[in-house]
């Protein structure tokens, strides 16, 4: 059985390109970029070409990149570092409700060290309230933080006028751009952004290389301290050939950015539309401002986990928010936040495209997703869609 | 990925005993859809003997599967064998449950609990 991978928004295959270029960083020039001799120039050279190539997809000064070793640790980073170096300024910071684990969790640790945190909220399409924002921004606000492309129902949060209320009121703006990196057109400066996180694993570069764009003159603190690398803002031996994996993804995606963005909007839409014409089904987010590969539905009376199990067993891999995938058991914060009931956030799926999704899989998907809804449902004590 | 046993899943692909009895003695329902399990027994009984148990489920793979299991484990059985049943019989028989799943099994054992339950109810009646 040929399987048909829908899961690019969890994590990407490694491009051939991509991992050509990492090749010769394992044992040619696998020197360590501190070495003062010159393979060790090599090495370090090599990371700043992939520095400029991965600034070039946000218009970023090179200079203000650095490198990490995921978006957990660059979310991280940009909250407690930030909040860290000016606990003086005051301690309030701003996240939205939709947020991923990795912040939502770095804001409840710094709860507990005495930090106020706000929730701001979204609308039924998952956009956060821009008219609450600038309610709850006060003189002691250090941070807001709102993710960009959500990860789980793909909405897209306008930066630019998030960025412009952040800038009149004082207070850095942070995004989380983890799923939109390499998808969507992001300019540092227009948009007003402070700090952005970005990932490599997510555009088809290799997993343990991210980055954290700090804006010039914004005060933070590292998180790791050590030898000074990465100009004494996060120290560790540098992953030299994840690195440069992750500039040559970057380099790719700016090139191919526009046509592939076309081609995964078109089979994006064309699933989304077969999907909808199954009874009892949902499209979750944003219908226009979404990511040009998420595809998120809620499917009355059957459970998310039942569904994408089924899915699997027929050479299917998708992803859910449910409740029951994960050891917590609560539905979806993200579809809760966005006023789904708690039945519909049981019963969504996350199918996300990518750069190998052919055609003819979508079809495909959609003859195998109907045959199982309908058996699931047949299954269901409730019977209003069987 | 949730550490699923074979039998849990194989149960999970082709359940024992799925569907509903019509004039059943006894019907339990139980969980809710907040909780994201709903499970529904029904049971025929005959002179005390569960002669037949079937089961519709709206829930994650764990939970369809524990529901298969009790069908199979109650089926045959007196009904006061049936009430003993506890949840380590269905974890035993699955080989192993996730520790988050375990609410799955004891979903499925207060389910027949109910359906027994309702059927002595009528019979009073």
């Amino acid at each position: 059985m040929k399987r048909i991978y829908l899961d690019y928004a969890a994590t990407t295959p490694v491009d051939k390109r991509v991992l050509k270029a990492m090749e010769p960083y394992f044992e040619k020039e696998f020197a360590n970029t501190m070495s003062i001799h010159g393979m060790g120039e090599k090495a370090a050279e090599a990371v700043e070409k992939a520095r400029k190539q991965v600034a070039g997809l946000i218009g970023a000064k090179t200079s203000r990149v650095f490198f990490t070793g995921s978006a957990t640790e660059s979310n991280n980073w940009a909250i407690k570092g930030l909040a860290w170096a000016n606990r003086d300024r005051g301690k309030h910071l701003i996240i939205s409700a939709i947020e991923h684990d990795c912040v939502l969790n770095s804001a409840r640790w710094l709860k507990g060290e005495g930090w106020e945190v706000s929730v701001l909220g979204v609308d039924g399409d998952g956009l956060v309230r821009l008219g609450d924002l600038e309610k709850m921004i006060k003189s002691d606000t250090v941070l807001v933080s709102v993710i960009h492309g959500n990860n789980e129902v793909g909405t897209i949060q306008d930066l630019e006028k998030i960025g412009q209320i952040c800038r009149e009121r004082g207070v850095y703006f942070h995004t989380d751009a983890a799923q939109s990196f390499g998808k969507e057109k992001i300019a540092v400066e227009e948009m007003k952004i402070d700090l952005l996180t970005a990932s490599s694993h997510k555009i088809y570069g290799p997993k343990g290389a991210a980055l954290l764009y700090i804006r010039e003159g914004v005060k933070i603190a590292p998180l790791l301290h050590g030898g000074g690398q990465e100009n004494r803002m996060r120290s560790s031996t540098v992953n030299v050939p994840a690195i440069v994996g992750f500039g040559k993804a970057a380099e790719i995606c700016k090139r191919e950015m526009e046509g592939e963005n076309e081609r995964l909007k078109r089979l994006r839409d064309k699933l989304i539309k077969g999907i909808l014409e199954i009874s009892g089904t949902k499209l979750n987010g944003h219908p226009t401002k979404r990511l040009v590969n998420n595809v998120n539905i809620s499917f009355k009376n059957i459970e998310g986990e039942s569904l994408l199990l089924r899915l699997d067993m027929g050479g299917i891999e998708v992803s859910t928010g449910s409740a029951c995938s994960s050891a917590s058991l609560e539905p979806s914060h993200v579809l809760l936040a966005m006023g789904l009931g708690a039945e519909a956030a049981h019963g969504s799926i996350r199918f996300s495209l990518g750069r190998w999704t052919r055609e003819e899989e979508i079809g495909e998907v959609l003859k195998k997703l109907t045959k199982i809804v309908n058996s699931l449902r047949r299954m269901s004590p409730y019977k209003d869609y069987a | 990925m949730l550490n699923y046993s074979k039998k849990l899943l194989s149960h999970f692909r082709h359940p024992h005993n799925l569907g509903k009895i019509k004039n059943a003695s006894g019907v339990g329902k139980v969980g809710n859809l907040v909780c994201g399990d709903v499970m529904k027994l029904y049971i025929k009984v005959k002179d005390e003997v569960i002669e037949d148990i079937k089961f519709e489920t709206y829930g994650c793979a764990a939970a369809v599967a524990t529901s298969s299991v009790i069908t199979d484990l109650a089926k045959g059985k007196k009904i006061s064998e049936a009430l003993r049943m506890d949840n380590k019989r269905i974890i035993n028989s699955l080989g192993y449950l996730p520790p988050a799943k375990i609410h799955c099994s004891l979903l499925s054992v207060r389910a027949l609990r109910k359906a027994i339950e309702d059927y002595q109810k009528k019979k009073k009646a």
